[in-house]
């Protein structure tokens, strides 16, 4: 039985080998001179494993007695996750050497966090969930403070530690609840003894506290009060991988504990992820309007489209599972695109992060602007941009549930969302003349904003085939 | 009252006596020492749950090493709690709010709790008939539940690169043991006998 288990494992056991003996060997040798290549190294490694989860993944494989699922959706979820956590990893690593932040425990913690995500969207049960949110979470919390004599980077880490270990503990009461009811933390038992229908007010109130801890996770409001000061304070790389695969992950998870262990009880749950929807695309698209500083901007962008998401989740349907997939393969492409051109913004070999330093950008380097101003259109939603197909698709998932208020609202945040976004643009374009930002030398950089905003444009003939992929993941979720 | 139900009342009172005076203390050191009586209590109400094996660990584990830990942050770092406490008079009342709608909902969920029918049939872990519950743990962890205790193994791999990272610095000019060269220090290298003339020093 174990064998057969660990085989299922392998992808994950190969991950903690590796980032094992890499510590190993960076200790014993160079320390953080050997960052730079371990960084390379790492990020070869992901891609490996996700080709290789890509070509062998075939059908459904339960592990652990049904604590591990290896399926088409977690098989997706996984691919997402480690491509762009290796995208983040080469894209931070020359800014992170100039400023000597490349410990070579950076490559290795993100390693280590990723295990965790994977176990997140393969968990079959209660208990793997959490430990995989912990593994994850943990390696977070030390990366945002990596800069650890910045106080900036501090304060972040600090936050979301003591506002993670609050969500830990909502989610904790919250599955203990459920094991009272239905005996069991298996996501097959929960859903077996769920029923069909109502669920019983202790259920309800056990469920209702796990998609509170889960909601903060991905920031949704009104569990992100969060997001914008560490996406602040942390290291401009750390941020880009924020934004990316810890997001698919909680996003992947969320959609597995509410349709393996929870399945039966929709109508119960569909009103919490419409309301944390709207809120969150309401307050993503308002909130972000008065931001000066791109990372906070970012930030609240960011909580905008975990809104638009979950209004695929709320939907409650192998379509709308399938629009939730679909949107955050694009959204973590915009995003690796987005920071590549933030990671660039410098003056005299500084970071900058206010918007107003991109003021006629578009006369000095146009290429890029106008590479930018596709990224950007994309974020806002504007057609015929990929971005914009991502909302199609959870909006029209949304009204095929019944939801047709939900998509209005959506619609209108879209709307008043898309000021900022275009704000950025007119800086480019029509600002004032002013301090001229340094011109970007960093050819991976430039490569990854030119790849995102090529795949943007490319991607609107057949959105690169990630339709029948999705839908398969989808329908194996509820299955 | 049978004896059972009267140690269960009386651990019961003692561990949320413990944990209101934890919170409320003035000093403290006194709020660590109410802890360390909330852990005892609930220690012995496993033990009436038949968990010896957990009770002993809550002791070993939480009073014996974490409470004791906390005893000598508290102590020895310089923290003025009577600032920190200072906010809290101002939260108090929406703190005590939360607290009461809390309070009332679990009353609501504990009062018509339902558990499944099917509960009871789907229980994982029942401890076995004529096997003492140490054993039965050790069953579980390293052979049902071996993938959780690697990855709790794992969760605590990062927790200690984590603290190394954030908090380890290399310093300079401090003199470090080097135990290769200690031991191969020789003793013809490492001594030079001068023959001294007598009345002329070095």
């Amino acid at each position: 039985m174990i064998q057969a288990d660990l085989n299922i494992i392998l992808p994950e056991i190969l991950l903690a080998i590796f980032a094992m003996l890499a510590l190993l060997g960076a200790v014993y040798t160079s320390k953080d001179k050997s960052a730079p290549m371990l960084t390379w190294g790492t990020a070869a490694v992901f891609l490996a494993v996700a080709a290789w989860i890509g070509i062998n993944g075939e059908g459904v494989n339960t592990a652990f007695g049904g604590m591990f699922n290896d399926d088409a959706f977690a098989r997706f979820a996984k691919i997402i996750i480690l491509v762009s956590a290796a995208a983040v990893l080469v894209m931070g690593q020359e800014y992170m050497t100039r400023r000597g932040m490349l410990r070579f425990e950076y490559p290795i913690l993100v390693t280590l966090s990723v295990v965790g995500m994977m176990v997140m969207v393969s968990a079959g049960d209660l208990m793997a969930l959490y430990m995989g949110l912990e593994l994850q979470s943990l390696a977070l919390y030390v990366v945002a403070s990596i800069r650890r004599d910045s106080v900036k980077s501090t304060e972040a880490g600090l936050k979301y530690f003591v506002l993670g270990a609050l969500s830990s503990g909502l989610l904790l009461f919250g599955a203990s609840l459920v094991y009272g009811f239905a005996g069991t933390t298996l996501f097959s038992g929960i859903i077996a003894a769920a029923g069909e229908g109502h669920a019983p007010i202790g259920l309800l109130i056990g469920l209702t506290l796990v998609a509170s801890g889960l909601a903060f996770k991905v920031s949704a409001v009104p569990f992100h009060m969060w997001t914008p000061d560490v996406y602040e304070g942390s290291p401009t790389p750390v941020t880009a991988f924020f934004a990316t695969a810890p997001k698919m992950a909680a996003m992947g998870l969320f959609a597995r504990v509410l349709h393996d262990a929870f399945g039966g009880v929709v109508g119960d749950w569909q009103q919490i992820i419409a309301l944390l929807s709207v809120l969150s695309m309401f307050l993503g698209a308002v909130a972000a309007i008065g931001q000066t500083n791109i990372k906070r901007l970012m930030a609240y962008s960011s909580i905008a489209h975990m809104g638009y998401a979950l209004m695929g989740l709320a939907a409650g349907t192998a379509f709308g599972v399938q629009a939730l997939l679909i949107y955050m393969a694009i959204y973590v492409t915009m995003s690796v695109g987005t920071f590549a051109f933030i990671l660039t913004m410098e003056k005299d070999g500084q970071p900058v992060t206010d918007i107003s330093a991109l003021n006629m950008y578009a006369k000095r380097e146009p290429g890029k602007a106008l590479a930018v101003l596709i990224l950007m259109f994309s974020l806002a939603g504007v057609p015929p941009l990929v971005g914009f197909f991502g909302k199609l698709y959870v909006l029209r998932a949304a009204y095929e549930a019944g939801l047709a208020w939900l998509a209005v609202l959506g619609v209108i945040a879209s709307v008043i969302g898309a000021f900022y976004y275009l704000r950025i643009v007119y800086y480019m374009y029509f600002g004032e003349e002013g301090e001229a930002l340094d011109k970007g030398k960093s050819p991976v950089l430039w490569v990854m904003l030119m790849g995102s905003a090529a795949i943007m444009l490319v991607g609107v003939v057949n959105l690169f085939g990630i339709e029948a992929p999705a839908l398969v993941a989808a329908e194996t979720l509820l299955r | 009252m049978s004896i059972a139900a009267l140690a269960f009342y009386l651990f019961a009172i003692c561990v949320i006596a413990g944990g209101l005076f934890t919170v409320i203390s003035r000093n403290p050191v006194h709020s660590v020492l109410w802890l360390i009586l909330a852990f005892l209590s609930s220690a012995g109400l496993f033990v009436l749950l038949g968990a010896e094996f957990v009770a002993m660990l809550l002791i070993i584990v939480y009073v014996g090493a974490v409470a004791v830990l906390f005893l000598f942050v508290v102590m020895m770092l310089d923290v003025d709690f009577a600032e920190l406490k200072a906010g809290m008079a101002q939260y108090l009342p929406v703190a005590l709010l939360i607290g009461v709608i809390l309070l009332m909902q679990l009353g609501m969920a504990v009062g018509v709790w339902q558990v499944s029918d099917m509960a009871e049939a789907q229980r994982a872990a029942v401890t076995p008939e004529g096997v003492e519950n140490t054993a039965a743990l050790g069953h579980l962890i390293y052979d049902q539940y071996f993938l959780l205790f690697q990855l709790a193994g794992l969760i605590l791999l990062v927790a200690m690169i984590g603290a190394i990272v954030l908090t380890l610095r290399h310093r300079k000019d401090i003199k470090r043991q080097n135990v290769l060269e200690q031991m191969w220090r020789d003793p013809a290298k490492a001594m030079d006998l001068k023959d001294v003339k007598p009345g002329q020093g070095l």
